[in-house]
């Protein structure tokens, strides 16, 4: 891609002021959104089969990152959604566990001592999620409120406002005082809400922002709005994390969430990460499915594989 | 000036979820008539499609049996009312499906159009017929009332493509069940035809949906399939019945075996019933006074 972008040593250089900065992410290429739908699409045409859609599905099953983000999580859902994290399917131990279960600050403790023991993270989303209105004070002290409770990710949303305003400096700092607040303990994740970010060349300008800034993960969306993430969109998202990677030898992640339901769909976002990023992606520590009810198909789907018969919702626990 | 028209010909489709998919697989097969002369050509439905048809079902499950059994009788008279506007064209197709005279053909469709009206009327009079109050040693009231078993899958009759069809249909769904139906393989037509009917009345997608195709290839795996409750066997023959259905055994789904029916004749309420599960339940009414009674 950006054969004209500074060196690596370099980026720390543009964030320097404001101009710089906006300097750099409006020189990034523009996007070719007819190019990159099509690619997406036709990616999203392979045919995975029989042994691949097993390991597939497993890998997929590795990746989710479980969440519950509502008004009315209680204790106990939080903890129903930990076991179900720990043994995905009752019925069949061979199950992976899932990479996460992601949580509102306040269930944070409930989640960590639902999954003790497990190796499953405790992700909570924090800074004011999911609209990110509120004073940087504010939202710092919700991320350390997090990081104190034992969170190991913090999932956070960019501002927005500040950014679809031009104002890239202060969407900048605001990613640096929240990794300084995640300490060494915490990875973070950013998420920019591409849903409301209008364009693609948005999208890309949001990426490096966050990776410069020093995100370990990007993520597509909050799924609180209408368009969560899309395969063009995590496409172009890999796009700049391989990218990233190249220029600067720093490895960041990706998430996309909210609106993946399906097994299907899920598989079809590997291939893009296999095909874009490339195999060093393929691991639950550099990508994530951030789902809930897209766990649940991919077991029905793994039961199908196993007994050959189509399973049923009967047959995977309610959440 | 020619007076000859060219001929429109339809593209029959599978019916799933309230909407006229081709086939997942995009296979099609020749649908001919009895002298083998080509009629159109069905859909040949794989087994994903039949997956999709039994997502479709069971999503439509919830709403339809909730549905008040008086609105469900509304809904089916008025999958009746349209079927007699298509009057003419059913006709046809089932003529030229089964090689009858118009006459006879006529006949069968009357029939079936009135057999949908007959079931239509029973949506609302089952319960008190196969449900009601029994009398308990106790202080209880104790009340039986039936319950729609879930999504059944039925296999259409092979030789009655119209009458036969709808005699099997009407009755799972009257009493709040969903269906998928496999339509009979060699006259699939007017079966693709009555989901048209279904699409413009008031019947929800996915309460009905209709797969044309070879029933040894779909009906395995809606046998197997764990969420099917059911499965009517109509159209299947001696072997392939038996092979539904120790698949069905599986998770103890509901089986109709096959047998000889005359779908001429007035059903009887077997097959309201074969797909309807007697839920019970017990309401205190207090101790009972020094009479023996709390009255």
């Amino acid at each position: 891609m950006p054969t004209t972008a500074p060196p690596a040593h370099a980026l720390a250089d543009v964030t320097a002021s404001d101009s710089t900065l906006r300097r750099f992410l409006h020189g990034l290429p523009g996007v070719d959104t007819v190019g990159l739908e099509a690619r997406a699409t036709s990616l999203g045409t392979r045919s995975i089969k029989t042994t691949a859609k097993a390991y597939a599905i497993d890998l997929a099953i590795s990746m989710v990152d479980l969440t519950t983000l509502e008004g009315a999580d209680t204790p106990g859902k939080v903890r129903a959604l930990g076991a179900k994290a720990v043994h995905p399917d009752p019925t069949d131990r061979t199950a992976p566990t899932t990479a996460a279960v992601c949580v509102y600050p306040d269930m944070v403790a409930v989640a960590k001592e639902a999954v003790a023991g497990s190796g499953v993270k405790v992700a909570s989303v924090a800074t004011a999620f999911p609209a990110g209105r509120a004073a940087l004070d504010v939202k710092l002290a919700d991320v350390r409120d997090a990081v104190a409770a034992g969170a190991d990710e913090i999932d956070m949303v960019i501002d927005r406002g500040a950014f679809l305003a031009g104002k890239y400096l202060k969407v900048y700092d605001e990613i640096v005082a929240v990794k300084e607040a995640c300490g060494t303990s915490a990875r973070l994740k950013v998420i920019f809400e591409t849903g409301e970010l209008s364009t693609y060349d948005n999208i890309r300008r949001a990426s490096w922002l966050g990776m410069i800034a020093g995100a370990d993960f990007i993520k597509t969306s909050t799924g609180k709005v209408a368009v969560n993430a899309t395969p063009a969109n995590t496409l172009l998202m890999l796009e700049a994390v391989r990218d990233f990677r190249a220029q600067t030898g720093i490895q960041v992640g990706v998430k996309p969430a909210g609106g993946i339901r399906t097994s299907k769909d899920a598989i079809k976002f590997l291939v893009l990460v296999n095909e874009t990023a490339g195999q060093d992606w393929l691991d639950n520590h550099w990508f994530r499915f951030g789902a809930s009810s897209l766990l649940n198909d991919l077991l029905m789907q793994r039961q199908k594989l196993a007994t050959g018969r189509y399973s049923g919702p009967d047959y995977v626990t309610v959440d | 000036m020619s007076d000859a028209r060219l001929s429109v010909f339809k593209t029959y489709k599978l019916y799933v979820g309230g909407k006229f998919p081709r086939s997942e697989s995009g296979r099609v097969y020749e649908v001919t008539d009895p002298k083998n002369n080509w009629l159109a050509n069905a859909p040949l439905s794989s087994r994903k499609d039949a997956r999709d048809a039994v997502v479709a079902a069971r999503k439509a499950f919830g709403g339809w049996s909730g549905a008040t059994a008086y609105n469900r009788g509304q809904v089916l008279y008025r999958v009746a009312e349209m079927l007699e506007g298509r009057r003419e064209q059913f006709v046809r197709e089932v003529a030229e499906a089964e090689g009858l005279s118009k006459s006879k053909a006529a006949a069968v469709v009357d029939a079936a159009i009135d057999r949908w009206v007959w079931y239509a009327g029973w949506t609302d009079k089952i319960a008190q017929v196969v449900g009601g109050a029994n009398p308990v040693a106790g202080p209880f009231f104790n009340l039986s009332s039936p319950e729609p078993t879930g999504v059944v899958a039925v296999l259409a009759p092979q030789d009655s493509s119209f009458l036969g069809l709808v005699s099997v249909l009407a009755p799972v769904i009257a009493t709040g069940n969903t269906a998928v139906v496999i339509a009979s393989e060699k006259a699939p037509l007017p079966a693709l035809s009555l989901a048209e009917v279904l699409a413009t009345s008031d019947v929800p997608g996915g309460v009905v949906n209709i797969l044309s195709g070879r029933p040894s290839e779909i009906a395995p795996s809606l046998a197997a399939h764990q969420d099917v409750n059911a499965i009517d066997l109509a159209g299947a023959d001696e072997e392939l019945a038996k092979e539904l259905e120790i698949a069905a055994a599986d998770n103890l789904k509901r089986v109709l075996r096959p047998q000889t029916v005359d779908f001429t004749q007035t059903p009887g309420i077997e097959r309201l019933t074969a797909f309807l599960e007697t839920k019970t339940v017990w309401h205190t009414t207090g101790a009972l006074g020094a009479s023996g009674s709390s009255y």
